[in-house]
């Protein structure tokens, strides 16, 4: 009994003891795993992680993780190789949708923060201008993505809030002009970047050399739409949303190449172009492989580290089949012959890879890399040839047995053998990497991708995987927008001496002088190719529906009017080498090459004029009725 | 046989669901045809949309179609009061303009099935097409009218002959054309193309042919009827 009232007593007494507090102070717990406002702004690596969120949600048009290798395979230059992707080649067009973007609440999360940030008051002034600096530079890069996809868009640079009451026209912002979001861009670089630091090693965060990069291209950007558009006058708006006046294309290109022009003459950081290793093939793959202070090439990269959350599956997707690290996961980008044969020979001129003599017979080559020597060296740079070497051993492609009777013999796959005229031993009749038409995962044009490409051992692993980092800005790109500026402004002395310097490096030593229009587009084609730069260089010249014009294409327009910028472009074709086998021929085991488009491939690339600039959804046309529609959509 | 009682679920699950949560679907049909006076205006199969609106239902979209081949159309709609467009810089015709020259909306009631054509004025159009097949070569001759002339008249940049195995003939659909480019013509009532048709696999012994004209500054071409033809 006594013990009885003990207990009650007792849990009295805890429950008044416990009850004794005030609510608020029971229930206001700061919650742990939200950390308030003033709290975040108030010290610097705190600051800095809410940044690194708004690097990494930046916007690109090709990237190395996850299905980002699919942005590589699209406008014939390559194939892509997988099973579930066919439609890529497939299909007669884009629709007026694809690569839109409309991400506002983005674009609300670097306006808070940098309206946060402006109001911290325990961050020291040096760490607050360089943060607000680093958020304008995002904010101004992504308007520059928007307005490269979208044209005009509403320009919105202030936190929106919503008052409750029920109107919200307030909050209904009309798009801009296609040139007042470059204008935007233009100054927000000019604005922030003698407050970013001017090194070079300064990669992954916005720097000085990047918010310079990126105005130059801008304002390039800018430039040729104005200088252009004339070429499709149904591509603009009554209220210039899309489409720039002509009469503004000189002050574009001039602030182009004024940017280009401070980045050259060092005043953001001793960039220079990568020139370390001796052969400039290998040089020209390491531009993309070196991550060390040696690379003063890269301005501004999206930057990946094994061991940590942030890797990358491009090696995994795209390694050659039989080097895999990863059994059947490999050879998703095949590059086209298009892209293949774009690469100039050494003496300036182009000329498609030799596959036939003048009276039409196939030309027989020692070693499968002979077809393709003589050439610039950012073709081996760029792309892995037959017999080419990766991680020390070289891809086997080849398509089989050419006979004597002209017939040819192959199989289905590497492993099924066959024999050969005149012998009882099966033997290996088509290579282990292809080309097998609709194959996956092996060539199916004849070559692989190498830009990007990790040599690092257990690179092509899932588990592993790579941090290959994906360059944004260099400077070659810097020098090449410098030279199509100055061409545009008839400056041709200033132009040949820039695209000479890149020429250079690639082995093109002999110099061109007075550049064409013509070679700035082959140039930046087979410069920066794979970067995401084809389409919008195609769509700013307005030479997209040109290119992409719908019509099949045939070997002999294939082969034809090479560095042509109106060249057409609309199935990746392939060059499949084969064997010559007829023992006691001189040819007996030598290499022939034939043209031929991969089976896959059945539609042709077709560029609407509606495709110039993406189409904005019906939810935020009838969200805002301020907007007007895309044109010809 | 044991019946686990989850498939016994599922087998209501079908029955439960089928009917009272689901809205009915359109029914109403409006199709017809685009024209130029009883002609035929051919274009190539899904490159030409037309948008309906129905204002009044909250959020404003279209109910988007397009034109096949021969011009002809077709919506499931309900019943109510529609706005139909052909949007701007769609179409190798002019349609239905209000003053400034841009396409203007038509109205249309729906109420029950009906046809409904729409008339439209061409650039050109491609009359007397005839075909001749002589061994594995396809000549065609045919007239290219100008219907649109005087200030807002535009050139031809070119004109296809398309032949294909299947009924969809177009610039992205064909296994052969000749082309003949718009500053070699010279006399527009008298023309002819000839193609050599390359072996078809699996073998058919008939194809089908049409003939494009392209225009400058318009993106959609016009072709002229679709024709299979016995090789």
């Amino acid at each position: 009994m006594m013990k009885k009232i003990y207990t009650v007593l007792t849990f009295t007494a805890l429950l008044l003891s416990g009850a004794c507090k005030k609510d608020s102070a029971f229930l206001d717990v700061p919650p742990k795993q939200i950390i308030p406002e003033e709290i975040a702004f108030s010290d610097p690596a705190l600051v800095l992680s809410v940044l690194g969120d708004l690097y990494n949600r930046q916007l690109d048009f090709s990237s190395l993780d996850g299905d980002g290798w699919r942005s590589f395979v699209d406008f014939s230059e390559a194939f892509p190789s997988e099973n579930g992707s066919y439609n890529i080649v497939q299909r007669t067009g884009w629709g007026y949708g694809e690569w839109g973007n409309w991400d506002y609440g983005y674009i609300r999360d670097m306006n808070l923060f940098i309206k946060r940030a402006t109001a911290a008051t325990k961050l020291s002034d040096s760490d607050k201008a360089r943060f607000i600096a680093e958020a304008r530079f995002l904010r101004a890069n992504f308007y520059f993505e928007l307005a490269k996809r979208m044209g005009g868009v509403p320009l919105i640079t202030e936190p929106m809030q919503y008052d409750y009451s029920g109107n919200v026209t307030n909050l209904q912002v009309p798009r801009s002009k296609e040139s007042a979001v470059y204008d935007f861009v233009i100054s927000e670089a000019e604005a922030i970047k003698n407050i970013l630091p001017a090194d070079v090693n300064q990669k992954s965060r916005a720097s000085k050399g990047a918010a310079l990069a990126m105005e130059a291209r801008a304002a390039l950007y800018a430039g040729s739409i104005a200088k252009y558009g004339f070429k499709t006058p149904q591509v603009t708006l009554p209220g210039a949303e899309i489409g720039i006046p002509s009469g503004m294309a000189g002050g574009y290109y001039q602030k182009a190449l004024a940017a280009a022009e401070e980045i050259i003459k060092g005043q953001a950081g001793s960039y220079q172009l990568y020139k370390v290793l001796p052969d400039l093939s290998e040089n020209f793959a390491a531009v993309f492989l070196d991550k060390s202070s040696v690379n003063q090439e890269s301005i501004f990269i999206e930057d990946f580290k094994v061991n940590s959350a942030k890797v990358h599956g491009f090696t995994t997707s795209d390694q050659p089949f039989s080097i895999s690290d990863e059994g059947l996961d490999a050879g998703r980008i095949n590059p086209s012959l298009n892209l293949v044969q774009a690469f100039e020979k050494l003496d300036n001129t182009y000329a498609p890879i030799a596959t036939k003599d003048g009276q039409g017979n196939p030309i027989y080559y020692t070693n499968q890399l002979d077809a393709f020597a003589g050439r610039d060296a950012r073709l081996a740079g760029t792309i892995l040839l037959p017999n080419g070497a990766f991680k020390g051993k070289n891809v086997d492609i080849w398509a089989g047995y050419q006979l004597a009777d002209g017939s040819i013999l192959t199989s289905d796959d590497a492993s099924h053998l066959a024999k050969l005229p005149g012998t009882d031993v099966a033997v290996q009749v088509v290579g282990k990497d292809g080309p097998v038409n609709g194959q996956e995962f092996r060539s199916q044009t004849g070559f692989y991708i190498r830009k990007y490409l990790d040599p690092q051992v257990g690179s092509g692993r899932r588990g592993r995987q790579s941090d290959v980092a994906f360059i944004r800005y260099r400077y070659a790109e810097v020098l090449l927008n410098a030279a199509e500026a100055a061409f545009e402004l008839g400056m041709g002395g200033v132009a040949d001496g820039y695209i000479n310097q890149v020429r250079v490096r690639a082995g093109l030593t002999k110099a061109i002088q007075g550049v064409t229009f013509d070679q700035i587009v082959h140039e930046r084609r087979v410069e920066l190719v794979f970067e995401g730069h084809t389409l919008y260089d195609m769509k700013r010249w307005r030479l997209a529906h040109v290119v992409w014009d719908g019509s099949k294409m045939s070997v002999n327009q294939l082969v034809s009017d090479i560095g042509l910028s109106t060249k057409k472009n609309t199935q990746p074709y392939g060059l499949w080498p084969y064997k010559y086998y007829n023992p006691g021929n001189p040819n007996h085991g030598k290499w022939l090459f034939k043209e031929v488009l991969p089976s896959v491939v059945t539609g042709a690339n077709m560029f609407q004029m509606g495709n110039y600039y993406s189409n904005i959804g019906n939810d935020i046309l009838s969200a805002n009725p301020k907007i007007v529609k895309q044109p010809n959509q | 046989m044991k019946l686990k009682p989850i498939y016994i679920l599922l087998f209501f699950l079908p029955v439960f669901s089928c009917k009272k949560d689901n809205y009915q679907s359109p029914s109403t049909s409006l199709k017809g045809r685009i024209l130029y006076n009883n002609e035929e205006i051919g274009l190539e199969y899904d490159r030409v949309p037309l948008e309906f609106y129905q204002p009044g239902f909250g959020k404003n979209g279209a109910i988007k179609a397009s034109f096949a081949q021969d011009g002809s159309y077709s919506a499931l709609l309900f019943d109510g009061n529609y706005q139909l467009i052909i949007p701007d810089g769609q179409g190798p015709f002019k349609w239905h303009q209000n003053t400034a020259g841009v396409n203007d909306t038509l109205a249309v009631t729906v109420s029950g099935n009906q046809t409904l054509d729409l008339q439209a004025v061409p650039y050109y159009l491609i009359r007397n097409a005839v075909y001749k097949v002589s061994g594995t070569d396809l000549t065609a001759t045919f007239r290219v009218d100008q219907i649109i002339t005087g200030n807002t008249a535009k050139n031809i940049e070119r004109v296809n002959l398309y032949v294909n195995k299947t009924q969809f003939v177009s610039g992205s659909d064909n296994i052969v054309s000749s082309v003949v480019s718009g500053g070699a013509i010279t006399d527009p009532t008298a023309l002819m193309l000839k193609v050599s048709v390359p072996a078809i696999v699996p073998v058919q012994n008939y194809v089908f042919a049409r003939i494009g004209v392209k225009i400058e500054g318009v993106e959609d071409m016009i072709f002229s009827p679709l024709q299979k033809i016995q090789l």
